[in-house]
This record gives structure tokens, C-alpha cells and sequence, in this order.
């Protein structure tokens, strides 16, 4: 009975701010990109150095369906890797919550993987499970976003505030009830959070992944043999998808830690 | 059998190179069954860490506590008592109703029934239409309502509170006060209340337990002024609930209350009698007396 007008109330004043917040870096965006083609135009900037707007704009149509079944490859092992590694993060954090024996063992465990430079990483599993399979730069992907997951839900999870503990006590609820009822809920917002900087760091993760072997079907090998054929234009072409791409998975992971983590307003009148 | 009965209870901390510090000392406290007993002192007196041990969330260091018959874990265990703290403690991340059905729900009651529960203890405490709302969309007197009424849902002999009015306005404080009283005289439960309020102290209880500190320890016990309605908890012989001809309504119908409600007006004129006042500076004098 009350949400629409909880609703209205936000959306009014909220819209207009945004869209002032928006136009700016828009026009920045197209005044750079004009100037870009100016100077190439009229400076002689070789090809191989800059190539100009218009240029990768055309290469971008060209091999547009390509560049699709790419892009589709390349986040596909993204978004598996990022499944994987946000359900071992949030497991693992819950664990840790759960027992000190895990906790100790785990937090030293993801600190030092967050250590693990992923182009260390992505030719050692691309040699152990072969280079006809997706497994190694899911795996690195996995293992990128395990890190973020895990340290924004493990402090999640410790903020329960005493009240809290002594009411769950007092009801004697069992440690699992504790988690289910207080502590995952209580760290939502946390692990919403964790999702959102780990949604983009999986796209890189699996561009970078592919530049060391393996399949040639993603976008990392592309631009790759585009820049070995000094096809500098069409390198840009896969770039830009490449950018459009972490776009993407950003912007997902920010929609989605905003629904999860709506409140309500205060105090209706 | 008595609702809590405490004898010979000592609680130490030890804070390391502080030394040990005496929270309780020789604690002997009888509560009756229906009865109301305040727990009045200044910081530090142990009055909420006496309180604590009783809920189990203390481990006392010596003496024997025994809930309802129980020990104290066993009381817990069976969740004999309901608890209200000082802060509402309520789970921003479920609605009124849901907060009040907490309780139940950990304990695995069927959804129907917990929701018909809970509907009936919000009408009790006068929130019945702000059941779908979240937590922070009440104000502090309200939240502290539904988190009494969290403390009623598995309809407990004996309810425990740790300054649970400490945080709001006199105006408010009042009137939950008339509340309280009224909750207690209808559900028949033993009330064990924290408070550091001379006036509340006496309003509320039966009996008021004077404190002091280093040790922590009971110095008086002074007959409050609780008013009553006409048949009073005792003769009516309630089981710490409500009718449970009012469980299957999702509203507390006015038939279910006994013929005889204790009305604000009388805890109000308690307030302004002469015994009230002689009370209040009885219980000031035996505070004053344990802190020299």
C-alpha cells in the first residue's frame, strides 16, 4: 500500500540529477573522439600508431559478426568464471564465519591469491588442461574474482551487532540458523558489493587469459593475430568490444547490487 | 515454584592486569510467578549482567540459578523466558510481522500459525497496520513495541528487559510503561526489569531490587506501587497467555481480553498519589545509602 508512493518519491527527485550527471562525459566522450579524428587526419599519424575513429568505426562493421561471436565466447568465460568464483567466495567467507580453523587457513589461502599476478597463472593452467578447452581461463577468472567476493562477504558477515547476538542466543538458535536468519542477510549489501568490483575484473581476466594460448575464438586472441597481421584498425575493433563488453558486466553487477540492496525510505509520515 | 530464584550468585570478570573485577556478589533473589521485580542502580552496580545470567547469556562464577525450575540453559534451551533490550535489536531485512514472528520461526512453527501469532501480539501492542512496514520506517517508541512483542511470541512465564525504555522520551517512556503493565496483567508473566528510573522502578514493580556497587550487590528491596486490575494475574490462573480461543484470528478480537483491562488512567493516578512519591523517595533514600 505503501510502495508506490515510496517509489514515486524516489524516482522523482533522483532522475533529474542523473541525467545532469550523465551529458557531461557524454559530450566529452564525442568532443575527444572528434578531435582524435582531426589529428589523424591532419597530423599524418601512421596507421600502426593511431589508426583514426572512422577507421575502427568501419573495421567494427565489417567484422561485426565476429566480433559478436567473440565478444559471446569471451564473456561467456566470464560469466561462468564469475559464477563459480562468487559461489566459492561467499562459501568460503561463510565457512570461515562458521569455524576459526577455516577462517585461518582460508583468509591467508585468498590474500595470497589475490598476489597471483592472473598472467602468471593463465600459461600454467592453459598447458595443464590442454589448449582445446575453456576450463583454464575460466579457472583464472574463477580465481580473480574468489578475492573480492571473499573479503567484502567476510566482513559482511562479521557485522552482527551484539544485540543481535545476544537475541539469537537468548532464542538459542543453532549456529546455522544464526547464519541463515542474522549474518547472510545482515552481509548482503557486502556481498552485492564484492559482486560489482569482481563483475568487471572477469572480463579482463578472460581477455588477458587468452592471450597466452588456447582457443582462438575470443576476443584477447583476436586482437592478438590483428595486431600480429598489422591490422591495427581492426585490433581497435576488438577493443572497443572488448570495452563495450566490461561495460556490460560492470553496469550488470552495479544493477544488481542496486535491487538487492534497496531500502526502504524513513520514517513515512 | 518461583519464576527465578537465585541464591548465593557471584560473577567475576577478569580483565587481566586490572585484576578481577566483582560484577555480582552474593546475589539472593526470588521471583514470583506474575510477579514484577525492577532491577535499580547506578552504572556498574551489575544489574544487567545480573539480569544476563539470568537469560544464560552470563556464565555466573559461583551460586546456583534456577529459571522456572530449570537451570538457566535449560530455561533458554526451552525458551522460557522472552528477552527486550535496551536497543530493539530488530532485522532491518524482514517486516514487522516478520520480526515478531522471529521467535517462532527459529523454533520451526508452521507459517500460518506464527503469522496468526504475531498478528495477535501486534494488535496487543497497538501496531497491528504497521505489520508489512520495515523496521526502519518506525519510529524508536515503535520499534521498541514490536520488539516487546517479539519477546511475547512463544508466550513466556517469565519476561526479562534491560532498559528496554531507556532510549525514549518521558512522554513515550509513560505510556509504554502503561503498556507493559497492561501486557503483564493480561499475559500473567513475571517480569525481571533493568531500569536506572526511580519513578519507573516504582510505577512498574511489586517489588524494587536496590543495587549497588564494587561489589555488585543487593542492598534493599522496597515494595513498588504496580497497579492492577480488578482480578489480577494470580486469580485468574493464566498460563502466561492469551486466550488461545484468539490464536486464529489474525486480529485480537476485544471479546478475548479479560472483563477488567488495567486502563491508563490508573497507572496514571498511581503516578500522582501520595504513596507513589513515598515510594520514589524510599527507593532514592536506599540508593543514596548503598552508594555512601
Amino acid at each position: 500500500m505503501t510502495r508506490p508512493t515510496v517509489a514515486t518519491a524516489v524516482a522523482g527527485p533522483r532522475r533529474r540529477p542523473s541525467l545532469d550527471r550523465v551529458w557531461p562525459p557524454v559530450a566529452f566522450g564525442i568532443l575527444a573522439l572528434v578531435l582524435w579524428e582531426l589529428v589523424v587526419t591532419f597530423s599524418g599519424v601512421p596507421a600502426f600508431l593511431l589508426p583514426a575513429p572512422s577507421a575502427i568505426a568501419a573495421q567494427v562493421v565489417a567484422a561485426f559478426p565476429t566480433i559478436l561471436a567473440t565478444a559471446a565466447v569471451t564473456g561467456g568465460n566470464a560469466l561462468v568464471g564469475l559464477v563459480v568464483g562468487f559461489v566459492m567466495g561467499v562459501g568460503l567467507a561463510l565457512l570461515a564465519a562458521r569455524s576459526r580453523i577455516v577462517s585461518e587457513l582460508a583468509t591467508p589461502l585468498v590474500s595470497a591469491a589475490a598476489a597471483v599476478p592472473i598472467v602468471a597463472l593463465a600459461p600454467v593452467f592453459t598447458t595443464m588442461f590442454g589448449s582445446t578447452t575453456e576450463v583454464p581461463r575460466r579457472l583464472v577468472v574463477s580465481v580473480v574474482v574468489v578475492v573480492p567476493v571473499f573479503v567484502s562477504t567476510a566482513r559482511g558477515l562479521a557485522q552482527v551487532t551484539p544485540v543481535h547476538h545476544d537475541l539469537m542466543t537468548a532464542l538459542a538458535a543453532t549456529p546455522g540458523q544464526f547464519a541463515r536468519f542474522v549474518r547472510l542477510p545482515g552481509a548482503v549489501p557486502y556481498i552485492m558489493t564484492g559482486l560489482r568490483l569482481a563483475a568487471p575484473a572477469s572480463v579482463i581476466a578472460a581477455i588477458v587469459a587468452e592471450y597466452f594460448g588456447g582457443l582462438q575464438n575470443g576476443l584477447g586472441s583476436r586482437i592478438t593475430s590483428a595486431a600480429a597481421n598489422t591490422a591495427y584498425a581492426r585490433a581497435w575493433a576488438f577493443v572497443v568490444a572488448s570495452i563495450i563488453l566490461g561495460l556490460l558486466f560492470y553496469l550488470a553487477g552495479l544493477l544488481a547490487e542496486r535491487i538487492v540492496t534497496r531500502t526502504p525510505t524513513r520514517r513515512e509520515p | 515454584m518461583n519464576a527465578v530464584e537465585l541464591t548465593g550468585v557471584g560473577k567475576t570478570f577478569d580483565t587481566g592486569a586490572r585484576g578481577p573485577v566483582h560484577a555480582l556478589s552474593g546475589i539472593e533473589l526470588r521471583v514470583e510467578p506474575g510477579e514484577f521485580v525492577s532491577l535499580i542502580g547506578p552504572s556498574g552496580c551489575g544489574k544487567s549482567t545480573l539480569l544476563r545470567v539470568v537469560a544464560d547469556l552470563e556464565q555466573p562464577s559461583c551460586g546456583s540459578v534456577v529459571v522456572g525450575g530449570k537451570s538457566a540453559r535449560q530455561a533458554r534451551l526451552d525458551q522460557d523466558y522472552g528477552i527486550a533490550f535496551q536497543q530493539a535489536g530488530l532485522l532491518e531485512w524482514r517486516t514487522v510481522v516478520a520480526n515478531v514472528e522471529l521467535p517462532l520461526h527459529v523454533h520451526g512453527v508452521a507459517k500460518a500459525e506464527r503469522r496468526a501469532r504475531a498478528a495477535e501480539l501486534l494488535a496487543l501492542v497497538g501496531l497491528a497496520e504497521f505489520a508489512a512496514l520495515r523496521p526502519s520506517q518506525l519510529s524508536g517508541g515503535m520499534q521498541q513495541r514490536v520488539a516487546i512483542a517479539r519477546s511475547l511470541a512463544t508466550r513466556p512465564k517469565l519476561l526479562l528487559m534491560d532498559e528496554p525504555f531507556g532510549a525514549l522520551d518521558e512522554m513515550t517512556r509513560e505510556r509504554m510503561q502503561a503498556e507493559l503493565l497492561r501486557i503483564a496483567d493480561e499475559t500473567g508473566a513475571a517480569v525481571l526489569f533493568v531500569t536506572h528510573s526511580i519513578p519507573e522502578a516504582v510505577v512498574l514493580s511489586d517489588r524494587v531490587v536496590v543495587m549497588s556497587p564494587r561489589p555488585g550487590r543487593i542492598t534493599d528491596v522496597i515494595d513498588g506501587r504496580r497497579p492492577r486490575s480488578g482480578s489480577g494475574p494470580a486469580g485468574r490462573g493464566v498460563d502466561g497467555a492469551l486466550p488461545d480461543s484468539a490464536l486464529p484470528d489474525s486480529a485480537l478480537p476485544d471479546s478475548a481480553l479479560p472483563d477488567s483491562v488495567l486502563a491508563d488512567e490508573d497507572v496514571d493516578g498511581v503516578r500522582e498519589s501520595a504513596e507513589f512519591f513515598a515510594a520514589v523517595t524510599e527507593v532514592r533514600e536506599a540508593l543514596r545509602k548503598g552508594s555512601a
